[in-house]
């Protein structure tokens, strides 16, 4: 479903990673290994369409990425390195706005429902700003528990959390793929997932 | 057809564009001086002194070609900036960052020019009229695009951001010109009338024709040398730069 | 499509709202300017009615700057941005979202504090009632060429003086339009042609300022 080929990334004027080539199908997971400055996250920006390549393609369904557009964007999910969560909004306005600014249907008592399932019961109505960076990015992760969207684009989701939010979200990570769901994710941390194909792929 | 393009294409590339740009900046130079020299030759020589301006009007030689010059850089600017954006060539910013520095100084000559002009002829080193305060904007606009650019890092994202802001510069150019003669219609308080230009003898028209030419010829010759240094600069770890370096530093290398 | 531009419109009120004291200090921002120059050029009414069209609006211009750098800092410090980006309509919706937002929470309220600033200035109510409706019809278009400005110097050092550089010039005819609009009130003549060419500057200022503003967000992006 995902193919890459080729794929160039520079930055200033050195080249990051050259001859990049991977094809991921419906089901399987891809750890995206490096050590830091190898350009992991240059990479996910790059497969979501932010950034350009400097030589290379991506290929959705069979089709660039650059043709598809907002096809392709409808049917992809990223969770950067930031949060892109607001400070001022509640954990429950982030959720519903984020949701609404992706287009999906989400109601507040399924929002209510994802919060508490990443333990963020009791918290619904605190401003963002209050809480800690690990329940910043449990509401980050808030958003996966509703996600249909079939390729996940994941930037280290599971730094900042406790053992049980990596359970957690491992578990959330293993429904996806047994829905027939992508995953391309970056991680320090090997953690096991139940289902699914997993594939890595080291840069640098 | 297509061999033209294939041509056009293998001159986009600055390795190509290099040497092809250091061949004709000599003759730009010489085109240069020939017209300069001659159109400062009908200009302070030929030309008669103006019956109502006296000597001072001949400073017209040197400031419209430099107020012309100054619009049309600015829309070649923007035309490179636009090339560049639809076809990502690399030259295109090149070139856009190379001419933009030259319409500064042209619209700056302009005005300077302008003031040294306006002082005889009415009694005031600025007035609000709508020509002048259109190419005081046009600098600031040049400022801007220039400011713009030195501030980003990434020569990539700078020529690309520079490109959107000429381009969004050129939309407004009309605009701001008529508002900006409208706003001078309505407060047309002073004496001053600028719109009635004394007929002007042949002889001025050619000295000005040729002085424009030169302006054109220097602005070509000026913008081709400051890209070839923008090439190396931003190709400084391509082999062809590398090799280009190699040969230029060999002679003092061997001393 | 209108429903994406509702959503990011009712976020940023939300934001805003959260954070009154922005909007608060650019309207003092605002009133202090204006309240300067009487100090600076005497207090003879004759003076300060023919100086006000131009002192309010070009005040109106400096708080509006005021407010822009943050138009999309904020949402590029803490990734939302990105998730804009990806979002499966045209980024451009979402900024003309974005610029609403913008106006609604700095040009309306200028233009809802300038008659009372007029009254400083000794304006006509004909005047003061020209002055609100020229800020009313002309804000809208200083956030949407504002925004190309924000865009543009999104994440570049000394962003806020070099957004003031790019933007200003491209307010002129805006700030000729509003002034003259009211200098054509207090003169007795009529203002409907500039109210009419500010109404076409703000249709094409907020209507076209988010296409090259959306191309900009994806340059600073990448």
């Amino acid at each position: 479903m995902l193919e890459v080929s080729r794929l160039e990334c520079v930055r200033g004027e050195r080249s990051l990673f050259a001859g990049v080539g991977f094809r991921l199908d419906g089901g399987e997971m891809l750890y995206l290994q490096g050590r830091n400055g190898s350009g992991k996250t240059s990479l996910l920006r790059i497969l979501c369409g932010l950034a350009q390549p400097a030589a290379g393609e991506i290929r959705w369904r069979g089709t660039t990425i650059d043709t598809l557009g907002e096809d392709y964007r409808r049917e992809l999910c990223y969770l950067g390195h930031h949060n892109a969560i607001k400070e001022e909004l509640t954990p429950l306005e982030n959720l519903l706005a984020s949701a609404r600014l992706a287009d999906e249907a989400l109601d507040e008592g399924a929002a209510l429902e994802a919060l508490e399932m990443v333990g963020l019961a009791g918290r619904e109505d605190l401003a963002c700003r209050y809480l800690s960076q690990g329940q910043k990015r449990r509401v980050a992760l808030a958003r996966l528990v509703n996600e249909r969207r079939a390729l996940w684009i994941l930037d280290e989701p599971y730094v900042a959390l406790d053992a049980a939010a990596i359970e957690l979200v491992a578990g959330l990570l293993g429904a996806h793929l047994q829905r027939g769901g992508l995953v391309v994710l970056t991680t320090h941390q090997a953690v096991d997932v139940a289902a699914g194909t997993v594939r890595q792929l080291r840069l640098g | 057809m297509s061999n033209k393009q294939i041509n056009w294409f293998k001159f986009a590339s600055p390795q190509a564009f290099y040497p092809l740009a250091g061949r004709m900046i000599p003759w730009f130079w010489g085109l240069a001086a020939v017209f300069g020299i001659a159109g400062l030759y009908i200009g302070f020589l030929v030309a008669p002194t103006d019956a109502q301006q006296g000597e001072g009007y001949r400073i017209i030689f040197l400031h419209v070609p430099a107020s012309w010059m100054s619009m049309f850089i600015y829309l070649v600017m923007a035309f490179w900036a636009g090339l560049g954006l639809a076809f990502n060539f690399r030259l295109s910013g090149m070139m856009a960052s190379a001419l933009a520095p030259t319409g500064a100084l042209f619209a700056f000559l302009s005005l300077w020019t302008g003031a040294l002009w306006g002082k005889p002829m009415w009694g005031a080193w600025w007035v609000w009229d709508a020509r002048l305060t259109s190419e005081l904007i046009l600098l600031f606009l040049y400022v801007g695009f220039i400011a713009l650019q030195s501030a980003i890092d990434d020569p990539r994202r700078a020529d690309k951001a520079g490109a959107i802001l000429a381009l969004v510069g050129v939309v407004n150019v009309p605009i701001i010109y008529f508002s900006v003669k409208w706003w001078n219609t309505l407060h047309q308080g002073s004496s001053v009338s600028l719109t009635k230009s004394p007929s002007m003898a042949m002889t001025m028209l050619w000295g000005m024709l040729l002085c424009a030419l030169a302006c054109w010829m220097y602005a070509i010759a000026v913008a081709l040398m400051r890209v070839r240094t923008i090439m190396l600069e931003r190709e400084r770890h391509t082999d062809w730069v590398r090799a280009e370096l190699r040969e230029l530093c060999e002679p003092a290398g061997g001393e | 499509m209108l429903k994406l531009v509702h959503a990011i419109i009712s976020r940023d009120l939300r934001l805003a709202m959260r954070r009154r004291a922005d909007i608060v200090s650019a309207l003092f921002f605002f009133i202090i300017v204006v309240s300067l120059f009487p100090l600076g050029v005497g207090p003879e009414p004759e003076l300060l009615r023919k100086l006000a069209p131009g002192v309010l609006w070009v005040a109106a211009l400096l708080a509006t700057m005021l407010s822009l750098p943050r138009l999309f800092a904020d949402d590029h410090r803490d990734g939302t941005l990105e998730q804009l980006a990806l979002a499966p309509q045209p980024l451009g919706l979402i900024v003309l979202g974005k610029v609403v937002a913008h106006w609604l929470v700095s040009g309306l309220p200028l233009a809802l504090l300038a008659p009372v600033l007029g009254l400083q200035f000794d304006l006509s109510s004909d005047a003061l009632w020209v002055l609100s409706s020229t800020l009313l019809i002309g804000t809208p278009a200083l956030s949407g060429i504002g925004a190309i400005g924000a865009a543009l110097t999104l994440g570049v050092r000394g962003g806020g003086v070099l957004l003031s550089l790019l933007v200003l010039p491209l307010y002129i005819p805006v700030l000729i339009f509003g002034a003259g609009a009211v200098d054509a009130t207090v003169t007795g003549l009529g203002a409907q042609a500039h109210l009419s060419l500010l109404g076409a500057l703000t249709l094409g200022g907020v209507f076209f300022a988010p296409w090259p503003t959306a191309a900009a967000l994806r340059i600073a992006l990448d």
